[in-house]
């Protein structure tokens, strides 16, 4: 059978992929950029507008890191207003729940999923450290494995809200008067890290729950995707790795009573589109020299390193110091647990090629995952996609807002061709483009 | 902007024209507003009805909207709405759809993280293009503390003394980052200068947030902060604020005079920095048009800036107030043209935010 594409538009957020410099890049922050992307996506009929959050500034050397693309606005508030300007498309916020409560939490993505007739989604991710505490009162450093403790019971917790109300409970009856039948949105949880009990004020959205989104490249993460997720989300471009990826995910969902197509597995990925293949791959180097600058480089290398590099050359050879495990050089992003091996592979690269620390760092860290004319793109995700390397992509332009103009124009018309790419969306919901039950 | 717009072109008598706000509460304030055959009561869930309200509104020329909102759920009684959406998210929803009234969704501030409030609201003044405020609100009761479950309610005075803190917290993190704070220089790899970038280090005796924001500083500086004075604690607060909304009671005219005064203590500057509206119900419908622009005009004449109007009914009264009362209060040079545009804070006569981080010269 053949299987059927999905895909996602990410808006870049904080990142050195975006090439912020390029004459056409547009407003990281006003909301004419996010409507121009958000609106291509609906053109290209997408499955959903995706936005990552950050919570504290990054630092580099105990100063705020002043290189990359900084600065955002809050996912829900964006997305609350892309409903107004969007029909299908689905709406998809990252929000930390290690500094929200459940109830919260439930509230304002229910009042999104309301707002947009059923096209919210909620990537549950959780905070890893103390320095991203420093911005809130309560939440703070927990251990790994608490934060997943805390997240799965968050998770379970706003689910039991949104599922608070039967289908028929709202009412509305103007004549007797009665809006809700009584009792309902009761709830009460007394889990480890949450007693909370009391009445939710929102009945279920036309898709019945908001969709979850859920990153899990850990065994963890996999496993809490498995357990729960619709969507899983990861870093896996390559076909090998994809594959395997794949395999080890869906083969989780048995035990937990789900089918293999209840979980839907997109990995983010980069897209070059050029006129040919050759241009594309001009066009691809050329993208990889501008998210990389000299000092770009250094900070990268040092985050690998896990020291300050700030006196070598990035145009020289790497550094012939060795890496320093669990430093804090880089705060705000997630470093090398086992920095030895990847230092030693950089080193064999750089020797055999005759690279500088910055081609190095280039070719090692930025390379783009779909390359080619629009003919070999689409042919390159449509293989991944029925060889069962994902079920789909989420797309990260490297440029904002007009990075997906090109993919949606010229790649989006040859999937529809192959017939493995919708024309028209299959329904009002989120849940109704991933082909997921309510 | 140079001057306040609603200072200029004034009425005959030199006073300030009033400022007038509307509020968006399920159907409307009337419990049984949702009951009417013109409501399909549906619509209060997916927006509809608070799109079409505030799209009159702004077309007859209304200032701002308030959006109400509490932590916990409505309670569930008959005959009236059981069901709310999160104020932010209405807000955000309706922003698209309008061009030139002012936003100000009530975000309770007692169990939510304060980096979190400020951030959001910043993010509703981008996404108006300078249209953004909010309605500081606490939660005091037992139900708000249950939903969250991490802290036992606290009395009033508490919860609002906490309140002051997060409306200061919230400005300093807006103005940490400064407005030319991006600077996307090819030539140095930098897209921001990070001497514009400031730490707020800030304490209170409940939280601590050390900044800075996420979110570049918001298009007016500061969005507008409200507080609606319904206790006497709130009216403490309230002078923090940039606008008060004052209950209707026998007490209007003596809570004015005591937030003058305090504000007289602040300094002549600060005059221009509150502006104090009466916030009352209203039903054109059923109480007539002339006696509802009489009741805006003694309020008036009693000493506010302007007047919150509650109506009774979305859909019956506020057609009425915008295509009857408004008209007839601008032809009587109490209140200013409809299509003024710009930000909220211009609208409102408030002073520019300056930013505190900023240096004068460099």
């Amino acid at each position: 059978m053949t299987k059927q594409v999905h895909l996602a538009a990410h808006f870049p957020g904080v990142n050195n992929t975006t090439v912020w410099s390029d004459p056409a890049a547009g407003s990281q922050i006003d909301f004419a950029s996010f409507r121009h992307l958000a609106e291509t996506a609906e053109r290209g009929t997408f499955d959903f507008f995706f936005l990552a959050e950050g919570l504290r500034l990054r630092e580099v050397k105990g100063r705020i890191h002043d290189l990359d693309v900084v600065g955002r606005p809050e996912s829900l508030t964006v997305l609350s207003a892309l409903a107004a300007v969007t029909t299908h498309l689905g709406l998809a916020a990252t929000v930390n729940s290690t500094f929200n409560e459940p109830y919260e939490l439930a509230k304002r993505l229910a009042t999104l999923d309301q707002l947009s007739g059923g096209r919210a989604a909620w990537n549950v991710v959780t905070s890893w450290d103390a320095f991203t505490g420093e911005n809130f009162r309560r939440g703070g450093y927990l251990d790994k494995s608490d934060r997943y403790v805390r997240a799965q019971e968050s998770l379970r917790i706003v689910r039991k809200l949104w599922d608070s109300w039967a289908a028929d409970d709202l009412i509305a009856d103007q004549v007797t008067g009665r809006f809700a039948r009584e009792g309902a949105g009761a709830f009460a949880d007394d889990g480890d890290h949450f007693r909370i009990s009391g009445r939710f004020g929102l009945p279920p959205s036309p898709q019945g729950r908001p969709v979850i989104i859920q990153a899990g490249d850990s065994d963890q993460g996999r496993e809490f995707a498995a357990s729960g997720a619709d969507v899983i989300f990861s870093w896996h471009g390559t076909f090998a790795a994809g594959q395997t990826f794949y395999k080890d995910v869906k083969a989780r969902l048995a035990k937990y009573g789900r089918s293999e197509d209840s979980l839907k597995i997109m990995p983010a990925v980069t897209v070059v589109v050029g006129d040919t293949d050759a241009d594309a791959v001009e066009k691809a180097a050329y993208i990889r020299e501008q998210q990389v600058s000299g000092p770009t480089a250094l900070v990268l290398a040092e985050l690998l390193w896990g020291r300050d590099l700030s006196a070598y050359d990035p145009d020289g050879p790497l550094p012939e110091l060795e890496p320093v495990v669990g430093s804090s050089v880089t705060q705000g992003r997630v470093g090398y647990n086992d920095p030895g091996p990847i230092v030693a592979e950089w080193r064999a690269q750089a020797e055999a090629h005759g690279w500088s620390l910055r081609e190095t760092v280039i070719n090692q860290q930025n390379r783009q995952t779909f390359i080619g004319s629009p003919a070999t793109v689409a042919e390159a995700i449509n293989r991944h996609v029925q060889e069962d390397a994902a079920d789909g992509f989420v797309l990260v332009p490297h440029l904002t807002p007009t990075g997906l103009d090109d993919f949606v124009d010229q790649v989006v018309p040859l999937l529809r061709e192959r017939g493995v790419f919708r024309t028209e969306y299959a329904g009002p919901t989120l849940r109704d483009q991933l082909g997921l039950r309510r | 902007m140079s001057t306040p717009e609603s200072t200029s072109g004034g009425a005959a008598s030199g006073r300030r024209q009033a400022v007038l706000g509307i509020e968006i509460d399920g159907a409307g304030a009337d419990p049984g507003a949702w009951r009417g055959a013109e409501v399909d009561p549906r619509a209060i869930l997916t927006g509809e009805l608070a799109v079409r309200a505030v799209q009159r509104a702004e077309a007859a020329g209304i200032d701002f909207v308030t959006f109400a909102d509490t932590l916990e759920a409505p309670t569930d009684v008959p005959g009236e709405v059981s069901v709310r959406l999160d104020a932010l998210g209405l807000a955000a929803r309706v922003a698209p759809v309008t061009q030139r009234i002012g936003l100000l969704p009530t975000i309770t501030v007692t169990h939510t993280e304060p980096f979190h409030v400020q951030a959001s609201v910043a993010t509703l003044d981008h996404v108006s293009g300078g249209r953004g405020g909010w309605v500081a609100d606490v939660s005091d009761s037992a139900e708000a503390a249950a939903v969250i479950g991490r802290r036992t309610p606290a009395p009033a005075a508490e919860t609002w003394r906490e309140a002051r803190y997060v409306v200061d917290v919230s400005r300093r993190l807006w103005d940490s980052w400064e407005d030319d704070a991006i600077i996307r220089d090819a030539a140095t790899g930098r897209y921001v200068d990070r001497e514009k970038l400031h730490y707020v280090d800030f304490e209170s005796p409940t939280f601590s947030i050390k900044g800075p924001s996420i979110v570049p500083r918001p298009p007016q500086g500061h969005p507008v902060t409200a507080v609606l004075a319904r206790t006497p604690e709130a009216l403490e607060a309230a002078a923090d604020a940039d606008v008060v909304l004052l209950p209707e009671s026998d007490e209007l005219v003596s809570q004015l005079s005591h937030l003058r005064r305090q504000s007289v203590t602040l300094g002549p500057a600060a005059r221009a920095g509150l502006v104090v509206l009466a916030s009352v119900v209203v039903r054109p419908r059923a109480d007539g048009v002339a006696r509802v622009v009489e009741q805006i005009e003694n309020l008036v004449e009693a000493g506010v800036d302007g007047v919150h109007l509650r109506p009774g009914s979305l859909e019956l009264d506020v057609p009425l107030i915008a295509g009857e009362v408004v008209p007839r209060l601008r032809d009587r040079g109490l209140i200013g043209t409809a299509d003024r545009g710009g930000s909220l804070r211009g609208r409102l006569g408030l002073h520019k935010a300056t930013n505190r981080y900023a240096r004068s010269t460099r």
